[in-house]
């Protein structure tokens, strides 16, 4: 199969900086976690009150999810043509261990239901009303060439039209995300989709974009 | 709708060679058919003041199995993890070494039973961590190409046949193991309490005085392969996923989004609703679930199929539930029979679909299996003779 689809828009949050298409866009750079995901909030000058309620690891995918869809036509889409699919290593386990902690007082619901890490899809669904096919899997590190040939199958076979991808890891006060949007049109600054690109820019190389 | 029959036939088949469900009722698939056909449940009420200060009804695997764990020197999760696959490849040549065979492990939670019991571990993060429990079934066995993790909340087991499925088709393995197990531990339990979720008797799915879940523990086990001497095998033959884009811990309100898996399913499979025999529903006994269930059922127009739950007699096993209820499935269309729905008395939703409720031989040809999670996400998958 030689199909070419194409890295619309990519974004990332690492080390209190948010880059847009490998530029950055944003940074903060003496804030702890939560300091910094909120400034990243005030910055984008929305409205959602529920993002104050969410887990680390829901905020850090539903600002990157933010960025990542700026100025893109996404809603030119059918709610069930857009899906996502994402990876971590850590699972929920920031949040694991903040409802442990509850545990011993009075168990709290509402730090349970984030112990999964699919429910930062199901947040970024809520806002954005995407209704196709989600998934969430478990890697060491971050596997471009399953992420490639995974989406890849899901747009040729037209389970999906487009599709968000990448690798969103929260643990204690560490935490990385990268967000690709995937689309089967050529677009002004979209680069192939390939594992090579997703790697490079997964590792904030510099992409030769001619 | 875009014509996915022409996607189904340039897709190679995919076959299930071998299954196994390792639970509390049995440690093989045979074993756990014989018995639950005899209407046989592993729901017991439990004192454990480990596991919760109050009583509580699950099908859990009693002190002496959780000795037997032990052997094999790793975590209880991953004991039954290797147990479930051990047995399927008794019953199946299957190359673990090749590089056309992949490894796929389906869990909520995985060895989250740490926390409780060993708080103080400094390697803790991780052997919680499911790649670190994927890579240990692994080598157990002696897979070379890494393992495959999902976790997608209850629906993962779904999930975790569709993705074999389509790893399969995509032509890059021949060969799935897919596996899922979770075990029932104080940071589960007591997080569905706190939900006022858990069921203070054994959980009665689709029945009007249902008033929740009841949890188990368990592994099971699907090898799949693309391989042509399996001809004649029961398929995979299609399976879909969607959002409800709701709420994260409520269903959606009208079933449309698991509707929409299940017409999707079937287009794929290049069925329409009157060839479906058999549905296996998730049916958690929770008010939300099963209404939602019920009405996304009546949707996609199979409200006079057969359907019926097994948490009756399994407990909600969440990251293994998909797997457990598709093998009994599976064995359903093997011996033309339809299990009932152990705990169901008098229908409780506003869709009356038809809950089966005796032992019933019916000659079938396709099973369907649907299942729905936290985070809003759905799933269907279809298995055919």
């Amino acid at each position: 199969m030689n199909i070419n689809y194409y890295i619309t828009s990519n974004v990332t949050l690492t080390n209190n900086v948010v880059y847009r298409r490998e530029r950055p866009v944003f940074e903060n750079r003496s804030a702890d976690l939560p300091a910094f995901l909120l400034s990243v909030y005030q910055y984008l000058e929305t409205s959602y009150p529920k993002f104050y309620k969410m887990d680390n690891l829901s905020k850090l995918g539903w600002l990157a999810t933010e960025v990542l869809l700026k100025d893109t036509d996404i809603k030119q889409y059918q709610p069930e043509d857009i899906g996502l699919v994402l990876s971590n290593a850590n699972a929920s386990l920031d949040s694991d261990q903040r409802y442990m902690q509850s545990v011993a007082d009075i168990p709290s619901p509402a730090l349970f239901v984030y112990t999964l890490p699919n429910i930062m899809i199901g947040e970024i669904c809520i806002r954005n009303n995407f209704k196709g096919e989600d998934a969430f899997f478990i890697f060491e590190k971050f596997d471009a060439r399953f992420i490639a040939q995974y989406v890849t199958d899901l747009l040729a076979s037209n389970v999906l039209q487009t599709c968000i991808c990448g690798w969103v890891d929260v643990l204690n006060d560490e935490y990385k995300a990268v967000l690709f949007l995937i689309e089967k049109t050529k677009k002004e600054q979209a680069i192939p989709f390939l594992a090579s690109n997703l790697n490079a820019i997964f590792d904030n190389l510099i992409i030769d974009k001619i | 709708m875009r014509n996915e029959n022409i996607y189904q036939s340039i897709m190679p088949a995919v076959y299930v060679v071998a299954d196994n469900i390792y639970s509390p009722i049995g440690t093989t698939t045979a074993q756990n058919f014989e018995r639950i056909k005899q209407g046989i449940s592993g729901i017991q009420k439990h004192k454990n003041k480990a596991v919760s200060d109050t009583d509580f009804y699950a099908s859990l695997f009693n002190y002496n199995e959780n000795d037997n764990f032990k052997k094999f020197n790793v975590s209880k999760f991953e004991a039954l993890l290797i147990a479930s696959v051990q047995d399927t490849l008794k019953d199946a040549e299957v190359e673990v070494a090749g590089d056309k065979t992949i490894l796929i492990i389906s869990s909520t939670k995985g060895n989250i039973s740490m926390m409780d019991i060993n708080a103080d571990d400094p390697h803790l993060q991780e052997k919680i961590a499911l790649h670190t429990s994927a890579k240990i079934v692994a080598r157990h066995f002696g897979f070379i190409n890494q393992p495959l993790v999902v976790s997608n909340a209850c629906i993962s087991g779904i999930m975790a046949i569709i993705t074999g499925m389509r790893l399969l088709q995509s032509g890059k393995y021949e060969t799935a193991v897919v596996v899922g197990a979770d075990e029932i531990s104080k940071f589960v339990l007591s997080g569905f309490q706190s939900f006022q979720a858990i069921s203070e008797v054994p959980c009665k799915p689709f029945d009007q005085n249902r008033t929740g879940i009841t949890l188990g523990e368990g592994a099971a086990a699907v090898i799949l392969s693309t391989n042509q001497k399996y001809a004649g095998r029961i398929k995979v033959l299609g399976g879909a996923v969607s959002n409800d884009a709701n709420h994260i811990s409520a269903p959606s309100r009208t079933g449309k989004e698991l509707s929409g898996a299940i017409e999707r399913t079937l287009a794929m499979s290049g069925l329409v609703a009157d060839d479906v025999d058999l549905i296996s529903a998730h049916g958690t006994a929770t008010n939300y679930n099963d209404e939602m269930e019920a009405k996304a059922i009546a949707l996609a127009n199979l409200d006079t199929v057969p359907a019926n739950s097994l948490k009756g007699y399994y407990g909600h096993t969440l990251g293994a539930a998909g797997l457990i209820e598709s093998v009994i499935s599976i064995q359903s269309l093997k011996q033309n029979l339809i299990i009932p729905t152990l705990g169901f008395e008098t229908i409780g939703v506003s869709d009356p679909i038809n809950i089966c409720t005796q032992l019933t031989p019916k000659r079938m040809k396709t099973c369907l299996k649907t299942a729905s999670g936290f985070g809003g996400c759905n799933a269907a998958i279809l298995f055919s003779k």
